[in-house]
């Protein structure tokens, strides 16, 4: 049952990011496992996620910028049950 | 006073400010507990505020910085990024530069 739960949040964070940058790599990984017992997460959910994404978007962008970008595609996802996402942002002519 | 005034006087009242779940002694968050560790290790003097005690602030300080996520970190009344801006920021040697130009004092000139 939670695995078909948090692989269909992943699968919508995925999708939303690449309909928004159209990223030349994207990973997603779903890390609500690692924080068991920890404030933000629910027995079962999909709440801690991890996000590397490459992108010409993000070129000549701040961190700051970089992240509100990510945040504002994902501001539905943000506001409901996912409580944590780490985001790995460049541009395809940066260093990973 | 609302709670966007609030947060307002808060963040240019203090140089450093970090909105965070629990406090610099115990932290409820493991991504909280990570920028209070960078905080701590670069020593500089900052204030932390306690989202988890008010729902008013919990919310009120992600719709201030249009930042959907805790922690929070406040320099000079800017806002400086979450967890990971801190932490890439702090690897880079940026944090330090930062602090440096804002003119906020640091204990220890770290390298790291």
């Amino acid at each position: 049952m939670s695995y078909v739960t948090t692989m269909h949040t992943r699968d919508i964070i995925t999708r939303k990011l690449t309909e928004a940058f159209t990223p030349a790599d994207l990973e997603v990984i779903d890390e609500s496992d690692k924080h068991a017992g920890h404030a933000g997460h629910r027995p079962g959910g999909a709440t801690h996620f991890q996000v590397y994404i490459v992108a010409k978007a993000f070129q000549g962008k701040s961190r700051l910028e970089r992240h509100r970008m990510v945040n504002a595609a994902l501001a539905e996802e943000l506001a409901g049950g996912v409580h944590a996402l780490a985001i790995h942002a460049t541009a395809p002519s940066e260093p990973p | 006073m609302s709670i966007s005034d609030w947060i307002g006087n808060e963040v240019k009242s203090s140089d450093v400010v970090l909105f965070m779940k629990g406090n610099p002694q115990f932290p409820q968050c493991g991504f909280s507990g990570q920028v209070v560790q960078i905080l701590d290790y670069l020593g500089v003097p900052y204030k932390g505020i306690n989202v988890l005690e008010s729902d008013e602030l919990r919310q009120g300080i992600k719709l201030y910085s249009q930042w959907p996520t805790i922690p929070q970190l406040y320099v000079k009344g800017e806002f400086v990024g979450g967890c990971d801006i801190i932490r890439e920021m702090f690897q880079a040697g940026e944090l330090q530069t930062l602090m440096k130009d804002k003119g906020v004092s640091m204990a220890v000139k770290a390298s790291a």
